[in-house]
């Protein structure tokens, strides 16, 4: 059971092979066996996810439940969830309850998913490693000396170790992408507004999205078509009808147009990653793709860009962080001054503040123009890059990061070095396109490899195809850590 | 050495909208504390701004009031501070580019001989959120706060530094105050702070073009204090320099109990609000279509029903200005004209004289508006009627119109016919009652005949008083100069 797609274990709920309380009960004696060597949930609530099982379970006996009723999800701790701590990772946050749902929760609370608990991640999803959390690191199933990477390290933990069938995760520059890389998974960042981001607690507003992480193209598909879809409470989600993205999964790739950006192939990839994309570049081929150089000439800018773009609005989003209506405020202070720096000061760990001191210094008066306005601009650059590459090919692809999963604690002291983990992805945040990562083999020490899929907006089922005729052929997804 | 005081206005006007600019929490004034304060409003993590259409239709009525340019793209950016009122830890605003650039309004300043007109231009007026507010008394030391204030819909208008004087300045913000309830934006309740001005002071020499460093008088809720603090800051700007000293940048608040204003803040302490555009908002589009549709609900404006009833109903520039000070007065009046018979120019000059005269002074004694006056303009156009016909003269009407105002009869008529006021117009009747009276005042008759003018008024005086005023004067006057010089 714990190996099954959603598809399967849909079916198995259906045809009451098995009950949701016990498919939930399966996976809670997982999280309990091996979460605390994983660290990949945050909070866990046995009795409120078997109420929950429970409801499923009499809705399927109902008839007439969706195709995903009584299936347990993880959420990463930065969606809302009525009733749960959601903690984003920090601090701050680490007693507030949320009195409501997030969107994406609402959707698939009423799909019938069933609530398995929240999911680790770096502190306010600022990290690619899932070692800001003020929870402790996650490890990596396949290597617990190394990281998970991140931010949405807990769910990718949780999925890759079969304590949960699938999760969400949220990608600002790479966190669905990168931790799914590193720790084999399949997960997907859909076009900006496809996914509503009411309740999803704001990193960089303008870049952040959710999206599923599961072990293939075809669960993604099928969560996807449950999360996404207009919400009137986000201003920046799109008008669109909703789609059913599994519908394209088993289309042919013949005469399917592969652009390979130079700039993503030049250096910088590690070996062992290099020849694992090559590798499913050649498997792509021999389904009739072919493969197109292009070229995004700015693509080299992303990551300063990036930087200055979503500290400069993690900075203002975090400001409602103050300790006077909800989360920690500090025991002692004199005035209100010393209640903010003295709540803040403690509320945040490092790197997040990191990003706060940025975030303020690039809005800072005479320092707008020369960084804020200066990276909105490249941003248009990097759009129009792959406005240019689309019109060569149907697909990008590349890796997802420049090498595997790296130990924990490597680069914790060297930020830039961090950020440069997530060269490849940040781009895709920045022209607000969808992104894939796919499992395509593995490096040195036995650790997953990805192959990035960029579509061109709103071509998620185009890419989802992509990744599941792969996924046809190859079995890198199917592969799974031994039980630690 | 002589000075000339330069003064702009920067006006907080609340907007009349059922819910708040970017939340759906009620804007209703005077609930308890945070009971109107929803997720959005109070910023819990992950909610997000939704932009109130209402809201902008309001500020599209202004620009389009003012004759402003109704930008067909602008930008909601934020103003990042931290203050406990301030949820979110910045105010939702437009910096660089405002809904509506340009504009202005005539005022009228001075009374009599000293009015003048004069035309003041608008910089800017921006949609922003209000903060909360913060409660220091009661909370044993510490402070209280509540949101229900929070997210409640402003526009804020700016002038250019147009004005010379706190008249001035308070004629502006009367003016504004007028055109933003008469278009139905704000309801202009002062005491709750829907309409709050700050005011920029400076002085300098006359003759000068360069303005001198400002000091802007913070929230000002009240006509009275606006002219009690800009009166006292220009002495105190003129009494600093005067001795020798400088002005510097500084927000400064006028305290009504000593009349004086004192520096909250200087430049020095000027923060950087780091604006930059919402990310959470997309840029706020109005098309050409949404304007016109505005624009169809429009009232007729002021200065165009000024013009209008200067025309139509041929009435000096001062009364048609006194008419069309608020809508409800301006709409009384039409009623009023129109069920009268605006027709003939007398009535509608009768109509406006009563409506700015009597009901006027009833309405201020009894502290009424005019939409709640006893008697509606319907009533009063009766009794005019019947004043423009004979049948009362403006004198009886008096009473009339008391006893209307007490709600004693259901029209004018009936009135009339119960206290029996109906004019005397009778030739043969007044004929009559001047045998009576020249033959109970024999001396009088004797006085008028050796020349004495005066006695004929005292005649006409003693047929009113045993008429009791019902008579026809113009009749009396007639008749009786005819028996007294005919015989």
């Amino acid at each position: 059971m714990i190996k099954a797609s959603l598809r399967e274990l849909s079916a198995a709920l259906a045809q009451k092979k098995i009950s949701s309380v016990e498919l939930s009960t399966l996976f809670l004696e997982r999280i309990e066996r091996l979460n605390p060597t994983l660290n990949a949930f945050i909070s866990v609530d046995r009795d409120k996810t078997l109420a929950q099982a429970g409801q499923a379970d009499a809705a399927i006996a109902a008839g007439g439940a969706g195709a995903l009723a009584g299936i347990p999800l993880a959420y990463k701790d930065i969606f809302c969830t009525e009733g749960w701590a959601t903690t984003c990772g920090s601090k701050m946050l680490a007693n507030f309850v949320s009195p409501y749902d997030a969107h994406v929760v609402q959707l698939l609370k009423a799909a019938g998913l069933v609530t398995l608990g929240k999911t680790n991640m770096d502190e306010f999803a600022m990290g690619s490693s899932n070692e800001t959390s003020f929870f402790g690191p996650v490890r990596n199933p396949w290597d617990t000396a190394k990281v998970p990477g991140g931010s949405s390290g807990g769910s990718a933990a949780a999925v890759a170790a079969r304590l949960a069938p699938a999760a969400t995760g949220t990608d600002t520059g790479g966190s669905i992408r990168q931790p799914a890389a590193l720790c084999g998974l399949t997960g997907l960042k859909p076009t900006y507004g496809v996914v509503s981001r009411y309740g999803m607690i704001a990193f960089a507003s303008s870049l952040d999205q959710g999206g599923p992480m599961a072990k293939s193209a075809e669960d993604c598909a099928l969560l996807l078509s449950a999360m996404a879809g207009f919400d009137p409470r986000d201003s920046t989600s799109l008008a669109r009808p909703v789609e059913d993205y599994a519908r394209d999964l088993d289309q042919p790739l013949a005469g399917l147009k592969i652009g390979l950006p130079r700039e993503f192939f030049a250096e910088g990839m590690a070996d062992d990653v290099r020849a694992a994309v090559d590798a499913a570049l050649a498997e792509y081929r021999k389904a009739g793709a072919v493969t197109v150089e292009v070229g995004l000439p700015n693509s080299g800018l992303s990551v300063p860009a990036y930087y200055v773009i979503a500290p400069a609005e993690a900075s203002s989003n975090l400001s409602r962080f103050d300790g006077v209506r909800y989360g920690h405020r500090a025991p002692e202070y004199s005035d209100l001054f010393d209640m903010y720096c003295k709540s803040r000061a403690q509320g945040f760990g490092a790197e997040v503040k990191r990003r706060i001191l940025i975030g303020t210094y690039v809005l800072s008066h005479g320092y707008y123009d020369a960084y804020y306005l200066q990276a909105q601009k490249i941003r248009r650059l990097i759009a129009d890059d792959f406005a240019q590459a689309f019109e060569h090919c149907d697909v990008i692809m590349g890796p997802t990061s420049p090498g595997v999963a790296f130990d924990v604690g490597a680069k914790s002291d060297d930020p830039v070095a961090m950020y440069l983990s997530d060269i490849y992805t940040i781009a895709v945040n920045l022209a607000g396109l969808p992104g894939m990562s796919i499992p395509c083999g593995f490096g040195a020490g036995g650790l997953p490899v990805g192959l990035q899929l960029i579509g061109n907006y709103f071509d998620e089922a185009r890419m989802l195809n992509v990744a599941h005729r792969y996924q046809q052929a190859t079995d890198w997804h199917l592969r799974m850590p031994e039980d630690i | 050495m002589q000075w000339e005081v330069v003064i702009g206005l920067e006006t907080h006007a609340q907007l009349r909208t059922n819910s708040k600019i970017f939340s759906g929490a009620s804007t209703a004034f005077g609930a308890a504390p945070n009971v109107q304060a929803c997720a959005v409003d109070i910023a819990l993590p992950g909610v997000l701004p939704v932009l109130n259409r209402a809201a902008v239709a309001c500020a599209i009525r202004f620009g389009l009031a003012v004759g402003g340019a109704i930008a067909p793209r602008s930008i909601f950016a934020r103003k990042n501070y931290f203050y406990p009122d301030l949820p979110k830890g910045y105010q939702i605003s437009q910096y660089e580019i405002p809904v509506v650039s340009g504009g202005s309004l005539a005022i009228a300043v001075g009374q009599n001989d000293g009015r003048y007109e004069k035309t003041v231009q608008l910089t800017r007026a921006h949609l922003e959120e209000d903060a909360g507010k913060s409660l220091h008394e009661d909370f044993h030391g510490k402070s209280g706060i509540d949101l229900n204030r929070a997210g409640t819909p402003l526009l804020e208008i700016v002038t250019e530094p147009d004005m010379r004087s706190a008249a001035e300045a308070v004629a502006y913000a009367k003016a504004l105050h007028a055109l933003v309830q008469w278009i139905g934006i704000c309801d202009g309740n002062m005491q709750e702070g829907s309409f709050r001005c700050d005011a920029n002071v400076s002085v300098r020499p006359k003759g000068s073009d360069k303005l001198g460093t400002r000091r802007e008088i913070k929230n000002l809720n009240s006509f009275r204090f606006m002219q009690q603090a800009i009166d006292y800051e220009v002495k105190w700007q003129i009494e600093r320099i005067g001795d020798g000293g400088a002005i510097e940048q500084a927000t400064v608040l006028f305290d009504p109990d000593s009349g004086e204003t004192r520096a909250m803040r200087s430049k020095e302490d000027a923060q950087d609000y780091r604006y930059f555009p919402d990310p959470d908002l997309l840029p706020l589009e109005i098309s050409p279509a949404w304007i016109a549709e505005v624009k169809s609900a429009m009232p007729e404006l002021p200065a165009a029903m000024k013009d209008r009833f200067e025309r139509d109903y041929q009435l000096s520039a001062y009364d048609a200005g006194a008419l069309t000070a608020t809508l409800a007065t301006a709409r009384y009046f039409e009623d009023c004209a129109a069920a009268a018979g605006a027709a003939d120019v007398k009535t509608a000059k009768l109509c406006a004289n009563w409506v700015m005269g009597e009901l006027s002074a009833r309405l201020n004694a009894a502290e009424l508006d005019i939409a709640a006056a006893p008697l509606s303009a319907a009533r009063l156009a009766g009794m005019i009627r019947r004043i423009a016909d004979g049948t009362i003269s403006g004198k009886i009407a008096k009473e009339v119109f008391d006893a209307l105002w007490a709600g004693e009869a259901q029209d004018a008529d009936a009135v009339i016919e119960a206290r029996g006021l109906r004019q005397i117009s009778d030739t043969g009747a007044l004929e009559a009652i001047i045998d009576e009276v020249l033959a109970a005042n024999p001396k009088s008759v004797e006085e008028f005949r050796a020349g004495k003018e005066k006695a004929f008024n005292a005649l006409v005086g003693q047929l009113m008083k045993a008429t009791r005023g019902r008579a026809n004067p113009q009749q009396v006057n007639e008749l009786l100069k005819q028996r007294l010089t005919g015989e």
